[in-house]
């Protein structure tokens, strides 16, 4: 979880930790590049409709605002693939700029996560653990969920640590 | 030989459309997954809110299901929607 220490945001990430940020931070950028499907719910959630009710319009903003939004969402991703150890334990440290580029990183991971597990306004995600455990504790919903709940609390952790905006 | 008579082509009244001048709104939805401190620190971010400002915008979402967060010309609301999605907050545009 990170910390605040002078102007920059310090966290200490385990061999897991790193390996589990680097997974997500790939399969977001996958996503936006050759995995790309408008057909997608998550590349709907991730670029709603500017206006519902107005498809053409819609399209029309689609065109040219998409491509400046995918490419900030890669290089937003891209920003946690840089800051992290290659493959193994070590220490991460942001400055303003990388801690805002996590922050909006780690939460379209949580959109696309939230998407494919079904999150709603209702669940209770220690709940939907339980039962994800009882049904099948090696299950690959198991490992998502878990993933899932962690990164709120690294999101918030990072949050917490960031000097607040004047 | 007398040309037939046309009676004149009466010019319709063109009803004066009243210019539509209710401004545009951005407005952000509630969404289940974005935490409420980083909703609360997008809206400060991108509008120079007061930290009370904005999680007072941000209640508004989260218990009434939606806020206006900006108004103004169509233009800026698309602009301020596009950079919400950018932090990806689920963001539309429309008519106040």
């Amino acid at each position: 979880m990170f910390r605040r220490n002078g102007r920059q945001c310090v966290a200490t990430f385990a061999i897991d930790e790193v390996r589990v940020l680097r997974k997500v931070a790939n399969e977001v950028v996958d996503l936006l590049t050759d995995g790309f499907d408008r057909s997608d719910p998550v590349v709907d959630r991730l670029f709603p409709d500017i206006y519902p009710d107005r498809p053409e319009d819609s399209a029309e903003f689609r065109r040219y605002a998409e491509g400046e939004l995918k490419t900030g969402k890669i290089d937003q991703a891209g920003a946690i693939l840089a800051a992290l150890p290659d493959d193994g334990p070590g220490e991460v440290r942001l400055d303003y700029e990388a801690a805002e580029a996590w922050l909006r990183a780690i939460n379209d991971v949580r959109l696309a996560m939230g998407t494919r597990l079904d999150i709603s306004g209702d669940t209770d995600l220690g709940d939907e653990l339980d039962d994800a455990v009882l049904h099948d504790p090696a299950s690959s919903r198991v490992f998502q969920l878990s993933v899932y709940a962690y990164l709120g609390y690294l999101q918030e952790s990072l949050l917490n640590a960031l000097p607040e905006i004047e | 030989m007398a040309l037939p008579q046309v009676a004149p082509v009466e010019t319709p009244e063109i009803e004066e459309v009243p210019l539509d001048d209710r401004p545009w709104v951005t407005i952000v939805w509630d969404d289940p997954v974005n935490l409420m401190s980083y909703v609360t620190w997008v809206f400060q971010k991108l509008f120079g809110y007061s930290r009370d400002q904005a999680e007072k915008l941000m209640l508004d979402v989260h218990n009434k299901g939606k806020a206006v967060v900006s108004s103004g010309a169509r233009e800026k609301m698309e602009l301020d929607a596009a950079q919400l999605h950018g932090y990806g907050l689920w963001a539309t545009v429309d008519r106040d």
